[in-house]
């Protein structure tokens, strides 16, 4: 009975069987608890290499914020700038000088003391011409930087930059050492509460607790990173006690389950993640406002939420994050509206079946999920969408840089980045001269109320100009053993500080 | 025993034409009827158990799963009917040739076949749709480049047998040439293997099928396959563990189907094995 197939092949159909009902038979394990003072957190992404001056990627400030590097000020859970390695400063009348008093107790993981040479290189490192670092925009107003003793630090502007003291508690604005900053990619050297361990590729990143630190003592004595890239494996991880917390956690729909599971605490708070229908405005007839506003009038943000997100996620009408202060709420620019869309269409002179897009989908399911149910909504108001599903690296490559694409969703997840919208050759595209200079204007004003108003005159444009379809503000989905404390509800910065952290009995 | 055997299909056969009959008949049903559009989303009444609408519950997005799961039927055997045509179009008239010929094309040929079978099927599939890009359309070249070796092997094995053989000695004195003896008088006499052939390569170009979509690069949305239905399913399984089992034996259920096919076929069939159960398959087709 046995056929003259060559056994390789049998076997990869063998294969190929298990690979099809593997999905039947990932069930939990034993739950067991960690040792109560060490923590595994699970991450969905791996970060690139852990220098957060050298790069975009939100994940390794997720890993190294905070707990390995420091700033000069530092962004609480509340999303306020708080003093961290500066104890206090003084800011001159003008606005134009900033003095910063350095604490005197700082040592790098290495040994060596933080000084205000220290301060001096990090910012010049920042500054440079040949500077690497993925923010440069946040230095921007930087005239001149000079240490007046070990632990004076002066800086000098080149006008008045309202933000600037939020901007050094970015995580690319953190604190490096002159002997450690070449090595900081692999082997990151900070003053933070804990140091480096060890990074086993493709899986996990360990950190202890560091003794000299300068600060009250962390209550964990070592943290790792996990990285698990798949929802399913997450949620498996979670339930069987693998992983500890989760401060994104990637399958909403798993939500459910945990939450009806006394052992975890499933706390949603908000995160600066606008996700966004990004139109490239360079590909006809996307450049026609009509045509952009039609596709906002075919979305229906709330299925997408409850379709794509579980219900987790807010509308949005513009690019701004709702818990914001400043925020307007524009959703009513562009209800779900199919009749409109199609009017809309047919003025711009677009026949129902005529306008075909294509539409790049990155891997996280906030994005492929949502992907799926606009090509639908779009097909119903006669516009055609081909789904192509692409990698991070083929995202960042085709669309982001190549602007090789019609239509894009992906999560703006960095705070307050409405200025992207004023960038010259971003990927979407925009160009609008109001707008660059309300920017401008921004730039220059400190006065949170006058701010504020400008803030809202910019979002407006934003959805006057129906510029992308904008559709949901992320949740922030944090999952984590109910024994846990001090973990952040919401995610003002890409960070998870482990300071506060502890295990109660 | 054997002399019934060989005559019918038996009953593993019967039972694996039924099940594929079936399958079939449901993928061409699909074309005209499915209890709702496969691909409208209702997402109110998502996740929704089975009921009178939906006789076997809705998905994450409200898609009627048995809607799906015809449609699947349809795009699974759409996929892999035309890789294994492929596979079978150029892989039997290769296998013709070099039997035919022998000498250096013969080498050339099998040699070429060798390499192809050292990469791994799947994977050497995986690399293809991720250079060409992810769809149904480069799913097919890439399952179909990968049946062209076995067709061609089995096809020239075959073949080989039948050149020995006193008709075919009598045509060459009759003056025939090689390619009509190997049209009128080789291929009619391999039929019955390269049928069986056909029918386990189905199998696996189902299974690869599903392999490719359920890692995102078969077809692709709107269009329905049961592999992506098995991976949408997976962060649903503590939820709805109903919809990865669904179309898990739907995948199973035409495997097996085609496999029991492929062996009752077989056994009525296939030349080599005569009426008095003696092998009598020359040496080298013996292995496995």
């Amino acid at each position: 009975m046995v056929l003259p197939l060559p056994r390789a092949r049998r076997r990869a159909a063998t294969a190929l069987a298990a690979l099809a009902v593997a999905a039947l038979t990932a069930l939990p394990g034993p739950a067991t608890a960690g040792p109560p003072d060490t923590l595994v957190m699970g991450m969905v992404l791996e970060p690139p290499h852990l220098d957060p001056t050298a790069g975009a990627a939100a994940a390794i400030d997720e890993v190294v914020y905070a707990n390995v590097f420091e700033g000069l000020t530092r962004i609480g859970p509340d999303g306020s700038v708080q003093p961290a390695l500066a104890e206090r400063w003084e800011i001159s009348d003008d606005g134009l000088t900033y003095t910063f008093h350095l604490r005197r107790d700082v040592t790098f993981h290495d040994g060596t003391a933080f000084t205000a040479d220290d301060a001096v290189f990090s910012l010049q490192r920042a500054l440079a011409d040949d500077s690497v670092n993925a923010q440069k925009g946040l230095f921007a107003a930087i005239d001149s930087v000079a240490a007046l003793d070990g632990y004076t630090l002066v800086v000098g502007l080149s006008r008045p930059e309202g933000r600037l003291l939020y901007n050094l508690g970015w995580g690319d604005a953190v604190m490096v050492g002159l002997e450690s900053a070449d090595t900081n990619k692999t082997r990151p050297i900070g003053t933070g509460p804990f140091r480096f361990v060890r990074w086993v590729q493709g899986d996990r990143v360990e950190l202890e607790a560091f003794p000299d630190f300068w600060g009250p003592a962390p209550a964990l004595s070592a943290a790792t990173f996990r990285f698990i890239p798949d929802p399913a494996a997450a949620l498996a991880a979670m339930l069987a006690g693998d992983v500890d917390a989760y401060a994104n956690f990637p399958a909403p729909e798993g939500l459910a389950i945990l939450e009806e599971d006394a052992r975890f605490a499933v706390v949603v708070g908000t995160t600066e993640g606008e996700t966004i229908l990004a139109l490239n405005h360079r590909r006809p007839p996307l450049d026609d406002p009509r045509v952009r506003r039609a596709i906002g009038h075919a979305i229906d943000r709330n299925t997408l939420i409850d379709g794509a997100m579980f219900g987790y996620g807010t509308p949005i009408g513009s690019h701004f994050a709702p818990h914001h202060p400043a925020y307007v709420d524009l959703t009513d620019r562009s209800p779900h509206d199919p009749e409109r869309a199609r009017a809309l269409l047919a003025e711009a002179g677009i026949a129902p079946g005529d306008l075909r897009l294509t539409l790049h989908l990155p891997p996280p399911s906030y994005a492929r999920r949502s992907g799926e149910l606009i090509a639908a909504q779009l097909g119903a108001v006669g516009v055609a969408v081909e789904i192509i599903p692409v990698e991070w690296a083929q995202w960042l490559d085709q669309a982001f840089r190549g602007h090789d694409f019609d239509m894009t969703i992906v999560a703006h997840t960095e705070p307050l980045d409405i200025d992207i919208y004023a960038r010259d050759d971003y990927y979407f595209g925009y160009d609008n001269p109001a707008f660059d200079a309300l920017m401008a204007t921004l730039q220059s004003t400190r006065d949170t109320a006058a701010r504020a108003d400008l803030y809202r005159q910019a979002q407006t444009i934003l959805a006057e100009d129906a510029v992308n379809g904008f559709l949901f503000q992320l949740a922030k989905l944090g999952v984590w053993d109910a024994r846990l404390s001090g973990l952040w509800r919401d995610s003002p910065v890409q960070a998870n500080d482990l300071t506060g952290v502890s295990w109660q009995p | 025993m054997a002399e019934r055997r060989v005559r019918t299909l038996g009953t593993a056969g019967r039972v694996g034409a039924a099940t594929t009959g079936a399958v079939v008949v449901v993928a061409l049903v699909s074309l005209v009827w499915t209890p709702h559009d496969p691909a409208a989303m209702d997402v109110a009444n998502k996740l929704a158990g089975p009921s009178l609408a939906h006789p076997l519950g809705t998905d994450h997005f409200g898609r009627d799963t048995l809607s799906q799961l015809m449609a699947g039927a349809r795009v699974s055997i759409a996929v892999s009917l035309v890789a294994v045509g492929l596979g079978a179009g150029l892989g039997v008239p290769l296998g013709l040739l070099a039997a035919a010929r022998r000498g250096w094309l013969d080498e050339a040929v099998m040699r070429l076949n060798d390499l192809a079978f050292a990469f791994p099927a799947l994977l050497t599939a995986v690399l293809i749709t991720a250079l060409l890009g992810p769809g149904a359309i480069n799913a097919i070249l890439a399952i179909g480049l990968f049946n062209v070796p076995v067709f061609a092997r089995v096809t020239r094995g075959a073949a080989l047998a039948v050149w020995k053989r006193p008709f075919v000695l009598a045509a060459r004195l009759a003056g025939r040439g090689r390619a009509r003896i190997s049209l009128d008088h080789v291929l009619p006499n391999i039929a019955g293997t390269l049928i069986v052939q056909a029918t386990i390569q189905f199998a696996l170009a189902i299974l690869a099928e599903a392999g490719l979509s359920y890692l995102g690069l078969g077809s692709q949305p709107p269009e329905v396959s049961w592999g992506r239905m098995l991976n949408e399913a997976q962060t649903f399984l503590f939820l709805e563990p109903r919809l990865a089992i669904l179309p898990g034996l739907a995948i199973v259920v035409t495997v097996l189907g085609l496999n029991l096919l492929g062996d009752g076929l077989r056994d009525r069939l296939d030349p080599r094995l005569d009426p008095q159960g003696v092998d009598r398959r020359p040496a080298g087709a013996r292995r496995g």
